[in-house]
């Protein structure tokens, strides 16, 4: 039962961190690895409007997820247009970027024990003989809403259809009208948005640190390999597979482990079934 | 009015294209000059540079520079993003030191053993993932060095997170310097002059068109094998001759510089011209020294500096210098 729970709670984590990258690169094509960077600068411009310049906490959550999300939109319109298409470029110049917004962190000395957001309900809830706390709780809910959020956002409404529609099929929809570069804008806009919410939720568990920065990335990346780049079921799928595998390889072998056993997989995926396990891409299962 | 820039070739480059160049001294000289000073260069810059410190930056540049070489050979020449710098760096570095702290062998036998076998070693890891392409390689390529920092650490072998420490190191510097810099020149005129060979010229076509090199009844994986053999014994070289450099091999060797540094050595060079990753190197190697007063800025100048080559200035160094060498430019009016 409590492997059941924590993995549970590990998987919606892992899918909260991924399906921003997810949304960015099935919308524009973009690896997008300043992700990791975003997130974390989430986490520190809360902290700052909560605590230097005395703004509540909803006020400070909402306020830092609006201006990541209008950073993420400039890194795309200002810088990553002009690499577009070139894949080796486009990994290099946004890592390129994120490492820089993770390093000015360190360099401004945010790495104290001292930055840490409140949760936002304290105390914890007896399930099932587990005890686990409402932040968590939360986590799964918020997790929830955001599947179903996206859901409704892509089947219901204009421009989540347009960006549904140029992930399928980039031609047909600029003939019908959509401007890629408009989609490929909301949709970092939006990714970037999805890690900041992610990022209130998750890190009220811990310390902000700069090194979370990197390891959301390799999440995320992780995730999106193993369940298929560019498909959602995938990154669902993806979340839970690496979320139980985690607190399992953790609970039966040693927690020393568990990055081990994630690495393996995402090296065993990649070798054989390289698209992931629902991802459908054909130049991809195309092999020399 | 509108103006825009010509390029003519300039007629010396013409002339001495093909055996025409040997026909006057002039020609001949036109045609060596950027080789024979490049040469000249490294091996006078260790005489020239301030205090053993620098001298230090220059044998450390030169082993970036071999990783930077690599990476070329394989990106460019293969068409494999190969991020494993760091993978190749950390097998090297881990056989001969324990090959010299294990058996005590010296530095002059540990240093190929790890290179022909670590490059081996790393080859047969990366055979599985050779058929699959672009960003997928590169990121299966990044995850090896981290899994093995992750094995050692797990496993408690190899001296786990201390290392080895106590290895052989050179002599002197200057044995150091000078063992290293031309064995550097060494490889990078063989590499350019291996893919002007037949073999190069099937690499080329693989990274063009593999199907078509496929259809000519080539066993394109064969070849791939043997470019990324050539590229990890290089690779496993520099790692060894670092273990020796620092007397230590630890978990660092297989630390995310060593597959990051390469790339950017590259950007700033010149890809594609296997002589300007080294030159890439031998510029930030030295600025990544000067920076290091600055703390961690100092890593948000390097990622912002080669962010900024990467969206602004997609050329380099080297292609820059060899279009200023050959041609000259002119306003001309529309």
């Amino acid at each position: 039962m409590n492997i059941f729970i924590f993995g549970l709670v590990n998987s919606v984590i892992l899918a909260l961190i991924a399906s921003g990258f997810a949304l960015v690169y099935g919308v524009s094509r973009l690896a997008n690895f300043a992700h990791g960077a975003l997130y974390i600068l989430v986490g520190f411009a809360t902290w700052l409007f909560l605590n230097r310049l005395g703004i509540n906490y909803i006020g400070s959550i909402l306020l830092s997820i609006i201006i990541v999300s209008a950073i993420g939109a400039a890194i795309y319109r200002l810088l990553l247009i002009r690499v577009k298409g070139m894949p080796a470029s486009e990994i290099i110049a946004s890592l390129a970027i994120g490492i820089a917004i993770m390093e000015l962190f360190r360099w401004r000395g945010f790495i104290s024990e001292a930055y840490m957001l409140p949760p936002f309900v304290k105390g914890s809830v007896n399930i099932a003989g587990v005890f686990i706390d409402w932040q968590r709780l939360i986590i799964i809910g918020v997790g929830l809403g955001m599947m179903l959020f996206l859901w409704l956002f892509t089947h219901h409404t204009k421009v989540g259809l347009s960006l549904r529609a140029i992930a399928q099929d980039k031609h047909a929809s600029i003939m019908s009208g959509i401007e890629p570069d408009r989609t490929a804008v909301i949709s970092l806009a939006m990714g970037s948005a999805l890690a900041g919410i992610a990022a209130v939720v998750i890190l009220p568990l811990g310390n902000i640190t700069v090194e979370t920065g990197y390891m959301v990335l390799t999440n995320a990346i992780a995730v999106c390999i193993i369940g298929g780049l560019g498909s959602w079921a995938g990154v669902f799928a993806g979340a839970f597979l690496l979320g139980f595998t985690e607190i399992l390889t953790a609970a039966l072998i040693g927690p020393q482990w568990q990055m081990v056993v994630v690495l393996l997989f995402i090296i065993l995926t990649l070798i054989l079934k390289p698209s992931g396990l629902l991802g459908r891409q054909k130049e991809l299962e195309e092999r020399v | 009015m509108d103006k825009r820039k010509e390029r003519l070739d300039r007629g010396i480059k013409v002339r001495t294209e093909g055996i025409y160049a040997i026909s006057s001294w002039r020609g001949i000289a036109y045609v060596l000059l950027p080789t024979l000073s490049f040469i000249l260069v490294m091996l006078t810059l260790p005489l020239i540079v301030p205090s053993t410190t620098w001298q230090r930056i220059m044998t450390i540049a030169c082993i970036f520079a071999l990783l930077a070489l690599s990476f070329d050979f394989l990106a460019h020449f293969v068409g494999i993003v190969c991020l494993g710098g760091a993978f190749f760096t950390g097998v090297g570095g881990y056989i001969s030191g324990l090959l010299n702290s294990a058996f005590g062998l010296p530095m002059a036998i540990t240093i190929p053993i790890a290179t022909i076998a670590g490059g081996a070693i790393c080859t047969l890891f990366l055979i599985p993932c050779l058929p699959i392409r672009g960003i997928y390689f590169a990121i299966v390529s990044l995850m090896y060095p981290i899994l093995f920092h992750r094995v050692i650490q797990a496993l408690n072998i190899f001296g786990g997170t201390d290392g080895l420490p106590g290895l052989a190191t050179f002599p002197n510097i200057w044995v150091e310097l000078y063992s290293i810099i031309p064995i550097t020149l060494l490889l990078t005129f063989g590499l350019r002059r291996l893919v002007n060979e037949d073999f190069g010229i099937v690499l080329r076509a693989i990274k063009d068109n593999d199907q078509a090199v496929r259809a000519s009844n080539i066993n394109i994986a064969w070849y791939k094998t043997k470019a990324v053999y050539i590229a990890s014994a290089i690779g496993c070289f520099a790692g060894a001759c670092l273990a020796h450099l620092y007397g230590w091999v630890g978990l660092s060797l297989f630390a995310l510089d060593f597959s990051i540094f390469p790339i950017a050595a590259t950007v700033v060079g010149g890809g594609g011209t296997l002589v300007g990753p080294i030159i890439g190197a031998f510029i930030l190697a030295p600025l990544s020294e000067m920076l290091r007063a600055f703390g961690p800025l100092r890593v948000v100048f390097y990622s912002l500096i080669l962010a900024g080559l990467v969206i602004y200035k997609t050329e380099g160094l080297l292609p820059f210098l060899q279009r200023k060498y050959h041609q000259f430019e002119r306003w001309t009016e529309v």
